[in-house]
């Protein structure tokens, strides 16, 4: 059983140790990338100097407000006297809960209602189809202000309703690439062979659709979480996220800068800001580097070279 | 039809695809016809015979295949499996019936799932109908229908998934996956179509081989006569969704009776080019299975149609159409101004007017005539019974179609009015010896 899981990894992972040349990079990049702010996100208690709300040090004394980076701030403190370095790596933790939550939602949602509404066509499938559009043609990120407003009432300004927020916001892109993609698939041969089999629309569906459409999904579902980084720091540059006393968060952040800025206070908006930049760059290097390693139509191998044995001596054959 | 030991039996089964029609139509709920793909269709298979169904793309043998597992919902007719009905079967009772017939289809590379390994594909059918949930089970009976298949040592093939596998290969699997739940009906549609010549034979073999130890009882759906010949007890011939021809594949073969299966024969690319022998294949292209001719659907193809075979207005259209096509600019501008707008020529119908340009209706008799007289082999005078002048074109009231049905020839049942007493009063030609 384990080593049939670890046959099944090796053989997911597989496209990623075969890739070669620019795509090999580019997806090494990312995974660099990310794996640098999961890290920051995961150990944040023990690395960073400060906790994200911290103004005051161990003697009740408060910070300087808006100090250049010194040894005991290394990359300064803001207008509200917090510490600059503690607050990008909490904020690494906020970003990273927020999207691993708004993706998982969105494909929740969004995967589900693309399977069925693609397999089974019908009246279900242009409703759907058209509410999804209705949301589409929105502006996006209005769309987002709009929910987070509605559910701050009920959630209060946290990482529930930001994660929510952004959900809306992807849940029709899920929607439209696993329906489009499952439509394409119910008319392939293999589909139509499980229903001669005499299996059950249900088995169909899980078992041999499914199992073909889930392939796409890291790819969307990396860029997505790229787009949702910038949405969430939107989010919060406008005053409509995570409220700063709940968690720390670069769009916010970025924001209270704004002011900084032409007074010569660069330390308060650069680092939030190249937070931001590193990580959605991160996982957009990942997402298209997946894109290129795992569509078999993009995908390049390594040709792996060919040695024959020597040739037998002539005396022996005969 | 009706016999005891039959296993399949199919009455008059009708398959018609409703066209979607213009956005006006479908908002008015306007009947704008059907895709007539099987169009009353009777036969019966016997326990451990090989039925080929032959045909011509379009001939509706695919759907018709497809319509025997209920992959797609008759609209009329009857088949009964075993005497059992199966399009009264409801849902459940269908999937229950599908362990009893099998399906094999056209391209192996597309009909086993790219995400199952063999093994997990090849025992689906066993999980599927509870069979068994027993690992080692599925795995010992796996194994020892791809031993039977030729896929061996099977556990070098157990953890392959398709994409490792050939072309020949997979079909063995597919097969593997379609006789481990011991059907007593096979439907193979192609299953040989997109193999290498090579890999071919050695399938067929297999299959038949399959059929001995298993009992098995095929229906072959084809359009290589050659495969055809070799595999099946039986052919039917099938052309724009209905068999014209039925019958031992023997007698068939040496004695090819419908026009339609005469030139089918011919058809078949002879390896010697010093022989040359008259292809007087079916001329043009299939027609619309939409709106299929009247009477006979080969007779505007058909090289020996005559009178009652269905002749109708858009044969004549197509006829002049050809006519002019062949003749020239100078032929066409000289006898299309004559007429009016032909328009009129497109409606199914076995009495039409051709519209005169100058009025009188005269004048179209006359060129039809002289068309008449630069060739009169054409097949469509044949059908024609009088050309009366009036006032603004000429009517033509063509001879009364009749549907040809299968009737007992020689050793064949043949749907063709050549062989009807009653109609072919004077035969032009003998059937061939």
């Amino acid at each position: 059983m384990a080593s049939q899981l670890i046959a099944r990894a090796g053989r997911a992972f597989g496209p990623v140790r075969e890739a070669r040349g620019v795509p090999r990079w580019i997806v090494w990049a990312g995974i660099v990338l990310t794996l640098l702010f999961v890290v920051m996100a995961l150990t944040a208690p023990w690395i960073s100097p400060y906790a994200f709300d911290q103004y005051k040090d161990a003697s009740g004394q408060r910070f300087v407000k808006q100090q250049a980076p010194s040894s005991a701030h290394p990359f300064g403190t803001n207008v509200q006297s917090t510490d600059v370095m503690s607050r990008v790596i909490w904020g690494a933790r906020t970003e990273l809960k927020v999207v691993l939550f708004a993706v998982v939602v969105s494909l929740l949602v969004g995967l589900p209602l693309g399977l069925l509404s693609g397999y089974f066509g019908g009246p279900v499938d242009r409703v759907l189809v058209l509410i999804m559009d209705a949301l589409f043609a929105f502006p996006y990120l209005l769309l987002a202000i709009v929910i987070a407003f509605l559910l701050s009432d009920k959630f209060g300004s946290g990482v529930a309703t930001a994660a929510f927020a952004i959900s809306a916001v992807y849940i029709p892109q899920y929607f439209r690439v696993v329906r489009n993609h499952v439509v394409s698939l119910r008319e392939e041969s293999y589909v139509e062979a499980a229903r001669a089999l005499g299996a059950r629309p249900r088995t169909v569906i899980g078992r041999y659709v499914f199992q073909n459409v889930v392939q796409s999904v890291p790819v969307i579902a990396t860029l997505n979480a790229a787009d949702a980084i910038l949405t969430l720091a939107a989010l919060g540059f406008l005053g409509y996220g995570i409220q700063p006393t709940d968690a720390a968060e670069w769009g916010y952040d970025s924001s209270r800068a704004l002011s900084d800025a032409g007074a010569g206070i660069w330390w308060t908006g650069l680092f939030p800001g190249m937070a931001i930049v590193l990580l959605v760059t991160g996982l957009t290097l990942l997402g298209e580097g997946l894109n290129d390693v795992l569509n078999p139509v993009l995908r390049r191998r390594k040709m792996e070279p060919v040695t024959l044995p020597p040739r037998a001596p002539q005396e022996d054959r005969a | 039809m009706a016999d005891a030991g039959a296993l399949l039996e199919v009455e008059d089964l009708q398959v018609h695809f409703p066209l979607r029609g213009s956005f006006g139509a479908r908002l008015v709920g306007k009947d704008v016809g059907a895709v007539q793909a099987v169009d009353g269709i009777s036969f019966s298979v016997a326990r451990g015979e090989v039925l080929g169904i032959v045909g011509e793309s379009g001939s509706g043998k695919t759907t018709l295949g497809r319509a025997l597992l209920r992959l797609v919902d008759p609209t009329g007719g009857s088949i009964r499996l075993e005497g059992e009905d199966v399009l009264g079967l409801r849902e459940r009772e269908v999937r229950a019936m599908r362990r009893k017939v099998q399906m094999v289809f056209q391209d192996p590379h597309a009909s086993l799932n790219p995400a199952m390994t063999i093994e997990t594909a090849v025992g689906h059918p066993l999980r599927i109908h509870g069979v068994t949930r027993d690992r080692a089970d599925i795995r010992n009976r796996v194994s020892a229908v791809l031993e039977r298949v030729g896929l061996s040592p099977p556990d070098q093939y157990l953890g392959k998934y398709p994409s490792d596998l050939s072309g020949g290969q997979k079909q063995r699997a597919v097969l593997a996956r379609a006789v481990i739940l011991s059907p007593s009906l096979l439907v193979a549609d192609e299953p040989v179509s997109m193999l290498d010549m090579s890999v071919r034979a050695k399938i067929l073999e297999l299959m038949l081989g399959l059929k001995n130890d298993l009992d098995l009882t095929y229906v072959y759906i084809t359009h290589d006569l050659a495969t055809a010949k070799f595999f099946c007890d039986r052919v039917a011939i099938m052309y724009l969704g209905r068999i014209v021809e039925i019958g031992a594949t023997e007698e068939i073969f040496a004695n090819p009776r419908h026009p339609y299966t005469q030139s089918l024969l011919r058809a078949i690319p002879d390896p010697d080019p010093s022989r040359s022998i008259p292809r007087d294949l079916p001329r043009g292209e299939v027609p619309d299975a939409a709106e299929p001719p009247l009477g006979c659907r080969f007779h505007p193809r058909c090289p020996k149609a005559f009178a009652p075979c269905g002749w109708e207005a858009r044969d004549l259209h197509d006829m002049l159409e050809q006519r002019w096509a062949v003749g020239g600019q100078e032929l066409f501008e000289a006898e299309r101004l004559q007429l009016g707008d032909l328009a009129g020529l497109d409606q199914p119908g076995s009495r039409a007017t051709v519209p005169s340009a100058t009025g009188t209706g005269d004048d179209v008799a006359t060129l039809l005539d002289r068309i008449r007289e630069d060739d009169s082999r054409e097949r469509i005078w044949h059908g024609i019974e009088s050309i009366t002048p009036r006032p603004g074109g000429a009517v033509i009231e063509f001879h009364p179609g009749h549907d040809p049905v299968l009737r007992p020839v020689g050793g064949a049942e043949v749907a063709c009015h050549l062989y009807d007493p009653e109609l072919a009063e004077v035969p032009e030609q003998a059937p061939p010896a």
